[in-house]
């Protein structure tokens, strides 16, 4: 390697935290070299620096925050002694940045073709405006998105979770930057999706020659576009190397603990208990109008077309699908927090579906969910106990008696005891999520539906919700019905697995055989989206 | 073509609003204690039966009361809306006439207050963003945490003290300066002048109230993704403030100004009193205090129609404003 080689250079960066927190520095003491043309991958979870190490290269970390050690070289030239005029120079230009959630990345009154061309406007690149025009076109092409003429004049709320990453992608590659900074870009998106960004980057990185800073925490993300790695953990680099040394030979704890925590794959394999179905789905159809508004469109989206299954006592049900594919749809209707246009759902032999709601309401103890955001789906004002209790209660339970369940609950899922008197903000979202489990199991429910409960949730963090619900549902008996993206994560824990596609149930058997053997094409083509599994580990 | 049916259904249901809006006040108004024909007699100083017999047939009170309703809607649509016996004068003339000083008023006092409102409350929230800069926050939240908790005619009157009576810069009553016969250019510095007062006073309140929910609509959107993304592509932040933010955070300040402009219809009777404008709120207040009873139904009439526009107007514009609502958006 000689010196030339060498575009990014951070050495002994350390930058502050405004406030006492756990810890005095967001990130301490951190080097790292990123050279032409590679792909150097930082892996960490939330909260070890990754993302503060990337803003502080952009210049953009919040206010109030500033590096207060070590230097950050670009091209030879330092980048944090640079005013405010010179960054916004090289901003966008010669380093950009594409960050993690498209949703809100976008400027909402702006047309997306108008949001490509700013970057140009601003750098003056190029100086003619048709010029500008014409390339703007070209790089929505190169993103892959159909039809740019009609593109350009479209705002972002018309477009997917992925067009609009893509639209983000053409953004920072208008004027052929040096370095592209990637900030978790796919991890907002489902399986399939990720899997066409990360190509497009790995294509874009390959034809354009710069360099790329991926940030991530998902091993399975490094292991399909990495040269090289670096881990972080609580803001220190704890390792470097090749992407190979690092996935084979990983030399810190830290780092072995993420890569155990990969979501491995291997199907459960115990036989599914025997005895008359607890739940039994038939013809289940569900379908969406959107009133037509000022000027807009009737639009009818068949959500759920004819679906049907059952579900033993005891067994655990994946039901797998991109966004869109209606299976979040199927857990609401199973809990009748939405109508059904059709079908029958037949919980311990009788039809819950034309069932009013104060009818309804003595069977809700024995149908429970467990939600897909740990944030938003505790009540902030209530203490951990209440959250716990007011089921139970509402249930004709004595008080007394529903706060020595709590306690056990508590234990069950490895919290102290002494998180009932506390409050949901002072709990992190794996803790959180394992309050939301045992809210789910405070009513002795009979089956849970979990929709996609551990897909928020950091790779390890996720690993341990994952096996903590294993472990309730082999111990408790418990049928659940487990909604998610990720393949990988149904097999580890369901007896049986669902796949579905624009409404429909495509495909249904044990794990092990849909992941080896699966009939259907759109199958095939999740398990090939699966992050790393070109890399055996 | 959904457009034009969304305006033609748009357009029914104000009219719709307009019509409950006029009958409610029909019968609102006779649920009054007291006889009009009987209190136009005493007024006139002469209370034998035959001539309140005589008022009555005159007026048509002698009538049912659905067809004095039926009545007074045909006057309503035809132009006709009544005489008054207090003013004699026609109900219509009278508004026509003071509806221009009304306006007036209006307009200076919202575009006063939107104007002051936004750049102070943008300027607070860009302050705030900036290290060092805090304490311009502080002042300007504190400046309208006063002037929304004063009120109005309180303001008014200490406005009267200090300008008028002490300094005398400023006239402190009415619309022009009586006895001048000024034309064009002096006549409109005279009216200005004459403005100044009225307008601050009856505006201060929702400059303050601008001033807050602009300055919460930036801090808002600052802390949103695509304004890092906008800073990430090297746009200055002057720039970004005005062409990210402001288009964004302008969505709550809008909704709020319909309210206001309907809200204003009624704050203008006690600013118009205080400093003798002869508008359409003035009218209201003599009206009421003289139980003239067709002109306080015109008056209504026209001020439910005036929040009724301002909405659709304001719907209009925040269509245009997010693309994500309305026509303004498709293309």
């Amino acid at each position: 390697m000689t010196q030339t080689d060498t575009i990014l250079e951070i050495s002994g960066l350390g930058v502050p935290l405004p406030s006492v927190g756990d810890r005095s520095h967001a990130i301490t003491d951190v080097s790292l070299t990123l050279k032409r043309g590679e792909i150097l991958c930082v892996v960490g979870e939330s909260g070890s620096g990754k993302s503060i190490s990337a803003n502080t290269v952009m210049g953009l970390l919040p206010p109030g925050m500033s590096p207060d050690a070590g230097s950050v070289t670009f091209k030879g030239r330092s980048v944090l002694g640079l005013g405010e005029r010179e960054m916004e120079a090289l901003r966008g230009a010669d380093i950009s940045m594409i960050f993690q959630e498209p949703m809100s990345a976008l400027n909402p009154t702006m047309k997306v073709g108008q949001q490509i061309m700013e970057v140009m406007e601003e750098h003056n690149r190029p100086a003619d405006a048709t010029a500008r025009q014409k390339r703007m076109l070209e790089l929505l092409g190169v993103v892959g998105l159909p039809d740019p003429e009609s593109l350009q004049h479209v705002y972002p709320f018309r477009l997917s979770g992925g067009q609009r990453q893509r639209i983000v992608i053409a953004m920072a590659l208008a004027l052929e930057p040096s370095i592209l900074i990637a900030d978790e870009p796919t991890t907002a998106l489902d399986v399939t999706t990720q899997a066409q960004i990360l190509q497009l980057i790995r294509d874009i990185q390959a034809s354009m020659g710069m360099a790329v800073l991926f940030i991530t925490h998902d091993f399975g993300v490094v292991a399909d576009i990495a040269d090289r790695v670096a881990v972080m953990e609580k803001g220190r680099l704890v390792e470097m190397g090749t992407r190979d040394e690092v996935l084979d030979n990983p030399q810190h704890p830290y780092t072995r603990r993420l890569l155990a925590a990969v979501p491995h794959g291997r199907p459960r394999t115990d036989p599914v208990p025997k005895g008359a179905p607890i739940l039994k789905v038939e013809n289940l159809t569900k379908t969406y109008v959107t009133a037509g508004g000022f000027g807009r469109a009737r639009r009818v989206v068949h959500a759920v077309q004819d679906v049907s299954f059952s579900l033993a006592r005891g067994e655990t049900l994946g039901i797998v699908g991109e966004s869109g594919s209606g299976k979040s749809s199927i857990g609401k209707c199973l809990l009748k927090l939405q109508d059904i246009d059709g079908g029958r759902i037949l919980f311990d032999g009788s039809d819950i579906a034309p069932l009013s709601p104060s009818a309804f309401r003595p069977m809700r103890r024995r149908i429970q969910m467990i939600f897909q955001d740990p944030f938003a789906s505790l009540n902030p004002r209530h203490s951990i106990a209440r959250i716990l209790t007011e089921g139970p209660v509402a249930h004709g339970v004595p008080q007394s008696r529903a706060m020595d369940r709590a306690r056990e609950l508590m234990d069950l899922v490895q919290l102290d005891r002494s998180a009932l008197e506390r409050y949901p903000n002072e709990f992190s979202g794996g803790q959180r999520q394992r309050i939301g489990i045992a809210r789910a199991l405070a009513l002795d429910p009979e089956l849970i539906v979990a929709d996609e409960s551990v897909s928020a949730l950091d790779v390890s963090v996720q690993a341990q919700v994952l096996e903590l619900l294993d472990h309730i549902q082999r111990s408790t008996g418990v049928s659940m019905i487990f909604i998610t993206h990720d393949l990988r994560v149904a097999a580890q824990i369901c007896h049986n697995i669902g796949v579905m596609h624009q409404g429909r149930l495509v495909e249904y058997g044990p794990p092990a055989e849909i992941l080896v053997n699966p009939s259907q094409e759109y199958t095939r083509r999740l398990i090939a989206a699966i992050p790393g599994r070109a890399q055996p580990h | 073509m959904t457009f034009l049916r969304h305006a033609v259904l748009r357009l029914i249901k104000a009219l719709t609003v307009i019509l409950s809006v006029v009958i409610a006040n029909f019968f609102l108004i006779r649920l009054a204690p007291g006889d009009p024909a009987a209190i136009m007699a005493g007024e006139a100083g002469a209370s034998d039966p035959e001539y309140v017999d005589r008022l009555r047939e005159q007026f048509g009170l002698n009538e049912p009361l659905l067809t004095q309703l039926w009545l007074y809607l045909k006057g309503v649509v035809q132009f006709d809306w009544g005489y008054s016996y207090r003013m004699q004068v026609d109900v219509l003339h009278l508004i026509a006439e003071r509806i221009p000083a009304t306006l007036l008023l209006m307009g200076a006092a919202f575009i006063f207050s939107i104007l002051l409102g936004i750049l102070f409350g943008v300027l607070a929230a860009s302050a705030r963003h900036r290290p060092g800069r805090g304490w311009l926050d502080s002042v300007i939240v504190g400046i309208s945490l006063l002037l929304y908790a004063t009120p109005l005619f309180w303001l008014s009157l200490l406005a009267i003290l200090l300008f008028s009576v002490q300094l005398g810069w400023l006239p402190a009553y009415g619309m022009e300066t009586p006895g001048t016969d000024y034309a064009g250019l002096e006549r409109a510095k005279d009216i200005a002048l004459h403005l100044v007062l009225p307008t601050i006073s009856l505006g201060s309140f929702y400059m303050a109230m601008y001033v807050r929910l602009a300055r919460a609509s930036v801090l808002e959107v600052i802390g949103m993704d695509y304004i890092k993304t906008a800073r990430a592509k090297g746009v200055p932040w002057a720039r970004v403030l005005r062409r990210h933010v402001l288009r964004n955070a302008m969505l709550p300040v809008i909704t709020f100004s319909g309210i206001q402009l309907g809200q204003m219809a009624g704050g203008a009777v006690l600013t118009e009193t205080v400093f003798g404008w002869p508008g359409i709120g003035r009218l209201m207040f003599d009206a009421l205090l003289q139980r003239d009873y067709m002109l306080l139904l015109g008056v209504f009439l026209v001020t439910s129609t005036m929040v009724v526009v301002f909405n659709i107007l304001t719907d209009i514009i925040y269509s245009f404003v997010d693309p994500r609502i309305g026509a303004g958006g498709q293309k």
